[in-house]
């Protein structure tokens, strides 16, 4: 018999008596405001992130200066040309150089300040890991109010990969000292602007 | 009145003021307050600058029973290690305190894990089969593997046919179950592990001592004491950031190299053949994303049927874990990259035989928080590693003896059963209610060496009979008084040690309930 179907005997074999019925998930009230923008920025800065906010004629006035300061900048957003094209990268070590990478993010989370990637925003998964910055740009019209409002959309079930960034790589591993940059970006900022149509 | 109000102590909250740092180095957030998401401390917490030697975990002697009292002992003789570990994690369960009371649905978000779960697990052949299908049409390699032996094959047997040499992965307690990393040293792999408190044990030749901090146990002192031997770091320099960037410096190339990348699973989700994993570092979605061949290796009891379910989960999973609202990285691997290979290897090890154990299965729900862990004041002043398990804490004594019965006996008597593990277990396992049935269990099995079974007699006896046990308390005043002096400060009780028992209360919760509630109702 092969693992698989001697896994599945035992398990139905062992089948726990009873009747446990799989729950209808109730929808629960966002537990933040009506200002999901503002609810949304102070929860990415509890959990580490940044916000920057455009000003007129500069949509990336508040990363302006770690922008003129990067060597290599990959951008996956029509808003900026960057330096290294993502769409001609072959493999993901190619962009480990990275200094500064600036995607769009799906939607983001007012209740936990997180923000959604899928392969089609990173063109390159890894840039989002290997970059040493994280620059996001967020429609403020496609904040969603919690959770749970996320795992309804259908991101999850059609992409190959789905992520959500809450802040920057961090890791308190050595005594709960809170340090960030552990393997992946030092600091991840958003910015706050519509999709261009 | 808030509880600071009634217990001015609470605010600092502080156990041992001996730990507490004057200086702090934990980031700011962009307005400059102290930030304390992710696993960081929510004050600051240090060893004194006085080198003690690291405590060492409990002697593991082939298929001997454990003693964890000993190992236990001397990490207590180890008073500046059992103090910064016991403030560090009492502070993670305050901080998951604080979290889930900001949730007004968190019982209810409880009592739903709790049914997906049991619901899934008991129609897991089914989940797990319409898992493999979906994975499948997803052009993932699905494979099955029916013990820990079983998996190392599989997973080298992958790699040898992709010629890889060396594999970087993200912390995974079903790896460590496996002795994965053993197995493929011997067999000329090169793993590196990627999250730092793992690589730091690692390095270190130890197993993890928590299943979300492997490393809790070792101030910053040890961790330069093993980053100086391993990575040639300046053994003077214990400045935490500069340990931090030492480790990321030198594992950034072994991810960059790597033929293979392999990570755990925090769920599986059944309808799409998704693996989820949730870390704090990026370092799952760095090992799943930049080698040219990824392998998640999942333990079959990770399966929840629908994405909406994660809608739970997540919610809980860090909150109760470290008391961040989420990890920086919820991370969903579907499908392989193009023109790269993804596998998933389905692993039992064990769960569809604990799956047919009446009063253990439900352990089967466990989402690997911890918060059991950080609550338990018996593995708070012991360490993970005194258990000699894969598994440590409260949910390691009912998970260890279905691995082995004998090498894990004695494990189940590591507790004061405050039911505390209970109370804060997201999917709501009786943790310590199925404390007590294994303890049963393994005295009737004669597992238990004959000083214990003494022991074992005079609190089982009441124990076990709550009207007796009932009438115990009230005649005695105090459940602990039911237990004969020696029971509680024996030597084989490491949690007698350091601490006297309280004075229980004049009126037991169970006398005034029946005094005051059930005359109103009648009874």
């Amino acid at each position: 018999m092969s693992a698989r179907d001697a896994i599945l005997a035992e398990i139905r074999r062992n089948r726990p008596s009873g009747d446990f019925p799989l729950p209808e998930l109730p929808l629960f009230a966002p537990l933040v405001g009506d200002d999901l923008v503002a609810e949304f920025g102070e929860r990415l800065k509890r959990m580490g992130g940044r916000v920057a906010e455009p000003q007129a004629g500069d949509i990336f006035a508040g990363v302006r200066e770690r922008l003129d300061g990067a060597k290599v900048i990959a951008s996956a957003v029509p808003e900026l040309t960057g330096n290294r094209d993502l769409r001609s990268i072959r493999y993901p070590q190619e962009v480990e150089d990275v200094d500064v990478a600036v995607v769009r993010a799906v939607f983001g989370i007012a209740e936990t300040g997180s923000v959604l990637f899928t392969e089609d925003q990173l063109i390159v998964n890894a840039v989002a890991y290997l970059a040493q910055h994280l620059v996001v740009l967020l429609d403020p019209a496609d904040i969603l109010p919690n959770v749970q409002a996320a795992y309804r959309r259908r991101e999850f079930g059609h992409s190959a990969y789905a992520v959500l960034h809450t802040g920057p790589s961090a890791t308190a591993d050595i005594e709960g000292v809170l340090i960030h940059g552990a393997q992946g970006v030092r600091s991840l900022t958003v910015v706050m602007q519509p999709k261009t149509a | 009145m808030s509880v600071e109000d009634l217990n001015p102590r609470e605010r600092e909250g502080v156990i041992h003021p001996e730990v507490r740092a004057r200086d702090d180095e934990s980031e700011r957030a962009q307005d400059g307050t102290r930030l304390q998401h992710a696993e960081a401390a929510s004050k600051p917490i240090r060893a004194p600058q006085v080198r003690e030697p690291q405590p060492r975990g409990a002697k593991i002697r082939g298929n001997r029973p454990i003693d964890q009292a000993e190992a236990a002992e001397r990490f207590l003789a180890a008073p500046l290690h059992q103090a910064a570990h016991d403030e560090r994690l009492w502070d993670l369960r305050k901080k998951r305190d604080t979290s889930a009371h900001g949730i007004p649905e968190w019982e209810e978000l409880r009592e739903l894990a709790s049914q997906i779960k049991t619901h899934t697990l008991s129609h897991l052949d089914q989940y797990l089969e319409q898992f493999e299908a979906a994975a499948k049409a997803n052009g993932v390699h699905v494979h099955w593997a029916k013990d820990g032996a079983d998996h190392n094959r599989i997973v080298l047997e992958i790699l040898k046919s992709h010629g890889a040499k060396t594999l970087v992965k993200s912390k995974s307690m079903l790896t460590e179950e496996c002795g994965f990393r053993h197995h493929m040293d011997a067999n000329g792999i090169e793993v590196i592990e990627t999250d730092l408190g793992e690589r730091i044990q690692q390095l270190d030749n130890e197993e993890p001592s928590h299943v979300v901090a492997p490393a809790v146990h070792k101030t910053r002192m040890d961790v330069a004491e093993v980053f100086a031997k391993t990575l040639g770091t300046d053994p003077d320099n214990d400045d935490a950031h500069y340990l931090a960037e030492s480790q990321r410096e030198t594992t950034r190339p072994y991810i960059l190299q790597a033929d293979a990348g392999m990570t755990g699973c925090n769920f599986a989700i059944a309808e799409t053949g998704s693996v989820v994993t949730c870390t704090n570092e990026g370092n799952a979605d760095l090992s799943g994303n930049v080698p040219p061949l990824q392998i998640h290796s999942i333990g079959i009891e990770k399966i929840i049927p629908k994405v909406e379910h994660l809608g739970v989960f997540i919610r809980l999973l860090s909150r109760s874990a470290l008391g961040s609202p989420i990890t920086q990285y919820t991370s969903h691997f579907r499908a392989p990259r193009k023109g790269t290979e993804m596998h998933m290897v389905l692993v039992d090890n064990g769960r569809s035989e604990r799956l047919g154990l009446e009063e253990f299965w439900t352990s089967l729900k466990c989402i690997r928080c911890g918060a059991c862990m950080n609550t338990c004041p018996v593995y708070r002043r012991s360490g993970g590693l005194s258990y000699g398990a894969t598994y440590s804490g409260p949910i390691g004594l009912i998970i260890d003896p279905t691995f082995n019965k004998r090498k894990y006996s004695t494990l189940p008597f590591s507790s004061t059963m405050n039911g505390s593990c209970t109370n804060v277990c997201p999917v709501k396992i009786n943790i310590h209610e199925q404390i007590f049935a294994w303890r049963k269990v393994l005295v009737e099995e004669h597992q238990i060496p004959a000083l214990k079974q003494g022991m074992m007699k005079a609190a089982g006896a009441v124990l076990s009979r709550p009207a007796a046990y009932r009438a115990a308390i009230g005649a005695a005043d105090s459940a602990l008084k039911v237990l004969p002096r020696f029971a509680v400060y024996n030597p084989l009780n490491t949690w007698g040690k350091k601490r006297e028992m309280p004075e229980a209360p004049r009126q037991t919760f169970h006398a005034w309930y029946k005094q005051n509630r059930m005359k109103d109702t009648g009874r």
